[in-house]
């Protein structure tokens, strides 16, 4: 099937004319850290690795891969959720692990230039003596790099409030599968022709290499102030969310916890939580000093009418982080559990919470796999955590199969099989659920307008119509389809 | 006018000019025609597909067809203390949804709150090849396959017809005042800058020549206090103010052939472009009335890493866009050529070459 016209020997010679010894990885000792990204029941072992420090050195590598038509995955620091990341055969992984410096800091515009390896955390603490901050927070943000998260359209805790990557940022140098460097976006709010930094944003290393991003700089609320509410009924909870919000107030965080993960986390982190509720909120209120005061009034008030059976608000900085503390410790708490778990990520209307929620404890049963679920409850995405162990025969192809089930729920009812974590690997068959072929062949056209030799991370995100279709009549016949094509350890 | 599903028609109408190699030019309530390049294409007129078809309030999302008048929806979200985050000028009576996104264009608050693709979260559209598609949805989040929703925004109907869209809405802050201070324009844009960088509830920033003015939005609390800290002098009427510089009705905007619109970085010195200038978005975005040529200003605009508009002007041949380049405008012409193969939609409303 490879169409790649060169020896890997011959490549490493072509590179090692302009990239270090160091930099050109290809002994199964050194390739082993990059064979799977966050979600580690995917492997593959890599063809070859390279970590270019310059625009130059990519641009290079790129029209090398394009010339000899070898397959190319950018890698930020594989955190990834969904096997973006993921090797294929006969491919080489561009790691940007090396561009991690922040360029400059723009304080007048209230921007960063930044480097794709540069970790999202990294940029707030930067910025933090100016009073400024990053605002876009996923859970793995003292790892992951923000090449990654424009890659995925990363979201956060926080988003609800202050959007997601693509709110988040203003420019990106982009390198093209033949080596062009191309500056989308610019050092205005907006730039002319089509929404191209919009369309890069999220699509996950299929259309071009990113190498350089301009984010926005939010100056840092003078107060942020969490209050934690638990509740004897899921649905008394959802329904506190939206009296929240028809009631003006728009919380910077939102989130909510259901019986075994609240179990799971005070378990882990002691963060005090009630143990016998059926749910927990957390609502996160931010902004002015006075604006802070006013809100949390009438969110007690709120909670109150709506049900909650105990209200707490965090009155320090100490106890804020100590409320906090559970819920982002949420799935490593949840992975004390079981060997292994498998984090889903749809997003559904909020008022169909309860439903969702039912079916899922019905499928938890009946597959016989634990469920905790964990839900940024402002925004409707939900990340059910399923508990199984791969050392089980057959027990990871069960999960799939429930995971599957649950991410075409959230499509019936009208949400979408990811809402943060990307569709990478992991998604590619519930694809097929979320789009007709109609809607798939247009990303494939989209694709075609960038890469036409089809070289970026091939075979992730969107998956070819033959795929749906053997898929569709896999369904008839026997309900699921894996992936044979993957490895699995 | 009531409420219609015209999907099919429109599919079956421009699937033929697809056939057929007709070129097509979609309009609405007409209150952009002027904004874009001017084309003698055949117009279709896609006015009478219209209806709100869902509001979730609580869930602050609104699906609508794209000929639903503007105005129309800003009243069912005023019914529920609510409104569109994203201010957009209307331009006329007639405006509607479909209008807004296709231009693309953002109101006053657009450095605070953000421009009108951050809120668009879904949309259902007919592309070159008469297919309806759909991307996105009714969720804030979803990352599932490229954002097509968001391309659409400000691409001027080249790469599809609008059917629906669905957007984020936002609660109407609980209170909103506009202090005005007599202050040259470059001490203005100095202070402008510095307040960005602090926590203040600043929802709009603009200097109109002699006057700088703030709009003070959220908490009532949270308004007091930044008033007192700032100090000035508040207007009686603020939503008239703002209204009338997203319409263009400010006096600024009577009495000029041309009028052009910079986007450049906020702090870009008001003098690199002579010629009267009425400063928005804190900076970032300037009307200007000016004898300079266009190809002068987009030259200057870039240098400051900025783009230039001619946005309204009377000579209907003007290309009125900052011009694309080497690669970024091939890859312009491949997406063209994805989402209409046969460049029947809109062609040249954009750029001359598509």
């Amino acid at each position: 099937m490879s169409k790649i016209s060169i020896r890997r020997d011959d490549l490493i010679k072509q590179l090692q004319k302009f990239l270090s010894r160091s930099a050109i990885l290809y002994e199964e000792e050194d390739t082993r850290p990059y064979e799977c990204d966050g979600l580690s029941a995917y492997r593959h072992l890599p063809w070859l690795v390279v970590l270019p420090e310059t625009i130059d050195q990519v641009q290079k590598i790129m029209r090398l891969c394009h010339q000899h038509h070898i397959p190319v995955i950018a890698r930020g620091a594989g955190t990834g959720l969904s096997g973006g990341a993921l090797p294929a055969d006969e491919s080489l992984i561009l790691s940007l692990a090396k561009f991690n410096q922040i360029l400059d800091v723009d304080l007048p515009n209230r921007v960063a230039t930044v480097q794709p390896g540069v970790r999202n955390l990294a940029i707030s603490e930067a910025v933090k003596q100016h009073g400024l901050y990053y605002a876009p927070d996923p859970s793995s943000q003292i790892a992951c790099t923000i090449g990654g998260n424009v890659a995925e359209n990363s979201g956060g805790v926080h988003c609800l409030k202050y959007g997601l990557t693509v709110h988040n940022i203003q420019q990106i140098k982009i390198i093209t599968i033949d080596g062009e460097l191309v500056t989308v976006g610019g050092g205005g709010l907006d730039a002319p022709g089509f929404d191209l930094l919009a369309l890069m944003t999220g699509s996950e290393g299929l259309l071009s290499v990113i190498v350089e991003v301009v984010v926005k700089l939010l100056p840092m609320p003078q107060r942020a102030q969490v209050m934690l509410a638990a509740f004897d009924r899921v649905e008394d909870a959802g329904e506190a969310v939206a009296n929240i919000i028809a009631q003006g107030i728009i919380p910077a965080g939102l989130e909510m916890m259901d019986n075994p993960a609240i179990r799971a986390a005070e378990a882990f982190v002691h963060a005090g939580y009630p143990i016998e509720s059926a749910a927990i909120l957390l609502c996160e209120l931010d902004g002015t000093n006075e604006e802070v005061s006013e809100q949390i009034t009438l969110v007690k008030e709120i909670l109150n009418t709506s049900g909650a059976t105990e209200i707490r608000t965090a009155n320090n900085d100490q106890e804020r982080a100590q409320l906090w503390q559970g819920r982002k410790s949420a799935f490593p708490a949840v992975g004390r559990l079981a060997p292994d778990y498998y984090c889903m990520d749809g997003t559904i209307p909020r008022k169909q919470l309860p439903h969702v929620l039912q079916r899922i404890a019905e499928w938890s049963k009946k597959y016989n796999l634990p469920v905790a679920n964990v839900f940024h409850a402002g925004d409707g995405n939900l990340h059910p955590l399923i508990l199984y162990d791969a050392n089980t025969p057959g027990e990871l192809e069960r999960t799939e199969e429930f995971g599957g089930k649950i991410l075409e729920l959230c499509v019936e009812v009208g949400g979408t099989i990811t809402g943060e974590h990307g569709v990478g690997m992991e998604k590619i068959n519930q694809m097929c659920t979320q789009f007709n072929s109609l809607e798939l062949t247009q990303f494939h056209a989209v694709k075609e307008a960038f890469d036409p030799d089809k070289l970026l991370n091939p075979g992730k995100a969107i998956p070819t119509l033959h795929r749906c279709a053997e898929l569709g009549a896999m369904h008839v016949h026997h309900g699921k389809l894996p992936h044979p094509e993957l490895e699995r350890f | 006018m009531t409420d219609k599903d015209h999907s099919k028609s429109f599919r079956d109408y421009i699937h033929l000019a697809y056939e057929e190699r007709k070129p097509l030019q979609f309009k609405a309530g007409g209150s952009k025609s002027f904004y874009g390049r001017q084309t003698e294409t055949p117009i279709m007129d896609v006015s009478h597909h219209r209806g709100i078809l869902n509001y979730e309030p609580t869930e602050l999302i609104l699906t609508a067809r794209a000929g639903t008048p503007l105005t129309e929806i800003e009243q069912v979200l005023a019914d529920q203390n609510q409104m569109l985050p994203f201010e957009p000028p209307h331009f006329g009576d007639k405006a509607t949804l479909g209008g807004a996104i296709a231009s693309g264009l953002s109101g006053p608050t657009r450095p605070y709150t953000g421009a009108v693709r951050d809120f668009v979260l879904g949309v259902r559209i007919i592309n070159g090849k008469g297919e309806i598609i759909q991307f996105g949805g009714e969720v804030m989040k979803n990352v599932a396959g490229y954002d097509v929703s968001r391309l659409m925004t400000g691409a001027l109907g080249t790469l599809g017809l609008l059917l629906e869209i669905s957007i984020k809405v936002l609660p109407k802050p609980a209170q909103a005042i506009t202090l005005s201070r007599e202050l040259d324009v470059n001490e203005a844009q100095q202070q402008m800058l510095a307040y960005a960088q602090q926590a203040l509830p600043i929802s709009a920033a603009c200097h109109d020549g002699q006057k700088m003015f703030l709009r003070l939005s959220g908490a009532s609390l949270a308004v007091a206090a930044a008033k007192k800290q700032l100090g000035g002098v508040e207007l009686d009427d603020s939503a008239t103010f703002w209204r009338s510089l997203r319409e263009q009705q400010h006096k600024f905007f009577s009495n000029s052939p041309s009028l052009y619109r910079l986007s450049v970085p906020a702090s870009t010195p008001i003098t690199t472009f002579s010629g009267e200038q009425f400063i928005d978005w804190g900076g970032a975005q300037r009307w200007l009335k000016t004898d300079q040529s266009l190809s002068t200003l987009q030259d200057k605009a870039a240098s400051v890493n900025g783009h230039c508009t001619l946005f309204r002007h009377q000579n209907e041949e003007y290309d009125v866009f900052q011009p694309l380049n080497g690669t970024l405008k091939q890859l312009h012409l491949n997406l063209k050529l994805a989402f209409d193969p046969h460049n029947i939609l809109n062609p040249t409303r954009m750029y001359s070459d598509f």
